[in-house]
């Protein structure tokens, strides 16, 4: 992967006199401090990240802790007062004029958190309009919206006008209106965080979902912990204008770079988080139906388990067969298809432990975890699935 | 008691000067402006009388029925019949010529000064003082000034209605491009719109119900002015009352004040409905 755009010692300050105070910041003064000093706000300080293309990177931390500075210094809403922003190897913060205009038009569009649409005009009209200043013709300017407005799931609404739609049908109005102008980068401002919790939920399910079919690069922005560790590859941690930790979700939960993190993390949902693949051990004892009993018997004999999972020739998952049923089925001549048990949950590597536990809870048997074709990939035991919610410092 | 000291500064000498210098060496820009505004009001006034009186009550009924109701459109045709039947039809028609006239022209200057006052804060600093005092000043000392520049009749009336009718306009459009959501108009910038596409694809579009409200009160204003600007011979409605004052006629001032009244109610529903139509439509399809 290459980085679609590298963040360099990015600060943004203001007030009267930004650049006075870039040298008290760098004396360790607090924020507020500066304030009452100097009278200029530190909106950002010494930001340094490389988004890489193609990705969803979460900017995150709580309110006033200067993600919207950020964010709006990436298309040059906020002009840093200091640093450099390159895109494809260009600094942007030098654009001007034309070039600027350019840069805005195709290769980076806002999302933003309430919306910004344009109320005087209709969905179609909104979604039409970065392209109608680009001086695309009204024709296929119009065929672009219209497909956008598909891909969100907006079809049939293009002559309304946003005053009539959901908040959360404004949010995908929002979105098609960005993605209408084909940019390389997203950027979104807390996007989700006006609408209700389960509007929200659906919003990031499709996002991702969109993201997989169109591969941009995203900077996503949230207060919200578990939206961010839910859809971020990656996630910067902001604190008072700093950004004091960036990795993967994993590895800034395995190690938080500070108490303040640690902090954050501490009301973190792990259920939200943790995927299949993250508890699933490898399915190292299976037996294939053309087997027999005698073969499932010998297997967990020899592996020390009560069952096994029974897969076909091309290893998709048949049914699970227990130790005891299988020596019963033995002495009484019957076949393995015969006293295996068929009814087996399964879940794919990408389901959540919130999905998972319900179905733990429920069953007796270990659960499957197998790919689009019901082919086996994993086994989950029960005893994982809880031991996995304990955090390792709670 | 203590008497002032003998001092005097001649502001008033000043603006004496002032008036008398701008008449000295810009008359033919005055004459070819009084010429402009003569003729737009004779050309609406010529066109309203050239139409048959039941024509115009038609077109009453209709504008009433579309920006209100059925019930306003019958209200409005009843009012104009009345005046009529007072004697007033062409007083009526010179006073809706001249207000028509001021008003457009307040919108030609006051929509372009309220953006500019907008989008440049100094502007806007040395522009408030100023229409505090156009609206304060008693609307009689605009009366003289004017005199001097386009002498007596309906054209000074209309530029003495314009100075005291044009700052609402102003002003709310000013205000209504301020308050458009800065969410909406970083969006547009966002796009890598120019400041004209923002202007006008943005702004002025979200701000015109309020820029619509200004329109309104500065009619208002506008008619309420024509009144006393009949003191510097403007024709119409206004003559009647300052006719009646004189001569102390309570019939005559009773039933040109009440045209005055029918003609502002009219007024003030038709342009606020047409606000709210632009409001609606939005809504509504
Ligand atoms: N235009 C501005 N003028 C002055 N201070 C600002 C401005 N925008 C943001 N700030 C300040 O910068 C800090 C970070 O704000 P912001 O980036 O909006 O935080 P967040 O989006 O994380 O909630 C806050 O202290 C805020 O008051
Ligand atoms: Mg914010």
């Amino acid at each position: 992967m290459s980085v679609k755009m590298k963040i360099n010692n990015v600060s943004k300050i203001f007030g009267p006199k930004p650049k006075s105070a870039i040298p008290l910041v760098e004396q360790g003064k607090s924020k507020d401090d500066i304030l009452a000093e100097t009278g200029n706000t530190v909106g950002v300080y010494n930001a340094n990240l490389d988004i890489e293309e193609g990705e969803l990177f979460v900017i995150m931390g709580l309110s006033g802790s200067g993600k919207s500075t950020l964010i709006r210094c990436l298309n040059l809403l906020n002009k840093p007062t200091t640093g450099a922003i390159e895109v494809d190897g260009e600094d942007v913060v030098k654009f001007k004029g034309e070039k600027l205009k350019h840069y805005r038009q195709k290769k980076i569009a806002m999302v933003f958190q309430h919306f910004g649409l344009f109320s005087h005009r209709t969905v179609l009209g909104n979604v039409e309009y970065g392209l109608e200043i680009r001086g695309v013709p009204t024709e296929e300017r119009r065929k672009v919206a219209r497909e956008n407005l598909e891909s969100v799931g907006l079809k049939g609404w293009e002559d309304k006008y946003p005053d009539e739609l959901s908040g959360g049908m404004q949010q995908r109005v929002g979105l098609a209106r960005a993605l209408a102008n084909d940019p390389d980068i997203l950027l979104m401002d807390e996007p989700f965080s006006a609408l209700d919790p389960l509007i929200r939920r659906e919003m990031q399910l499709e996002l991702l979902d969109l993201q997989e079919r169109l591969q941009k690069t995203i900077i996503f922005i949230t207060h919200d912990i578990n939206e961010a560790f839910k859809i971020g590859d990656r996630v910067a941690v902001m604190k008072d204008g700093k950004v004091v930790q960036t990795g993967t979700p994993e590895s800034i939960l395995e190690e938080p770079a500070n108490d303040y993190i640690s902090e954050f993390i501490k009301d973190i949902d792990r259920s939200k988080i943790i995927q299949a693949e993250n508890v699933m051990i490898k399915p190292n004892a299976v037996v294939s139906l053309k087997d027999g009993l005698n073969v499932a018997v010998r297997e967990m004999e020899a592996n020390g388990l009560s069952s096994v999972f029974v897969t076909d020739r091309s290893r998709k998952l048949q049914g699970i067969v227990t130790i005891d049923d299988a020596i019963q089925g033995i002495k009484e001549k019957r076949s393995l298809e015969d006293v295996m048990v068929k009814q087996v949950e399964s879940v794919t590597k990408e389901a959540y432990l919130e999905e998972i536990i319900p179905k733990a809870v429920e069953t007796k048997y270990p659960i499957a975890v197998v790919n689009d074709e019901e082919r086996l990939e994993g086994i989950i035991l029960r005893v994982h699935v809880l031991s996995s919610l304990i955090s390792e410092d709670g | 008691m203590q008497d002032f000291p003998d001092i005097s500064i001649p502001l008033g000498d000043g603006a004496d000067f002032i008036v008398n210098f701008l008449d000295d060496n810009l008359g033919p820009f005055f004459d070819f402006i009084f010429w402009l505004t003569s003729s737009t009001i004779s050309t609406f006034d010529d066109f309203l009388n050239f139409l048959p009186w039941w024509l115009i009550l038609i077109v009453i009924f209709v504008i009433g029925l579309y920006f209100q109701n059925w019930k306003s459109g019958l209200l409005f045709s009843t009012f104009i019949f009345l005046v009529g039947s007072f004697g007033f039809w062409e007083e009526l028609m010179i006073t809706v010529a001249i207000v028509i006239t001021a008003v457009v022209i307040c919108i030609f200057i006051g929509i372009p000064i309220g953006i500019i006052m907008a989008l440049y804060k100094p502007f806007s600093v040395f522009m408030r003082p100023i229409l505090d005092a156009m609206q304060t000043m008693p609307s009689f000392i605009y009366l003289i000034p004017v005199i001097f520049f386009f002498a007596l009749g309906n054209v000074p009336a209309v530029f003495a209605t314009i100075i005291y009718a044009v700052p609402p306009v102003i002003r709310l459009t000013e205000l209504a491009i301020r308050n458009v959501d800065q969410e909406v108009v970083e969006s547009a910038e966002s796009f890598g719109s120019s400041r004209k596409q923002i202007l006008f694809k943005v702004q002025l579009p979200q701000a015109i119900p309020t820029i619509m409200a200004g329109i309104n009160q500065t009619t208002m204003m506008a008619l309420a002015m024509v009144v006393i600007a009949s003191m510097v011979g403007a024709g119409g409605l206004g003559e009647q009352v300052l006719i009646a004052i004189n001569r102390l006629d309570i019939a005559l001032g009773f039933e040109a004040g009440i045209s005055i009244v029918f003609l502002a109610i009219i007024i003030d529903r038709v342009t606020s409905g047409i606000g709210d139509k632009f409001q609606r439509n939005k809504g509504d399809h």
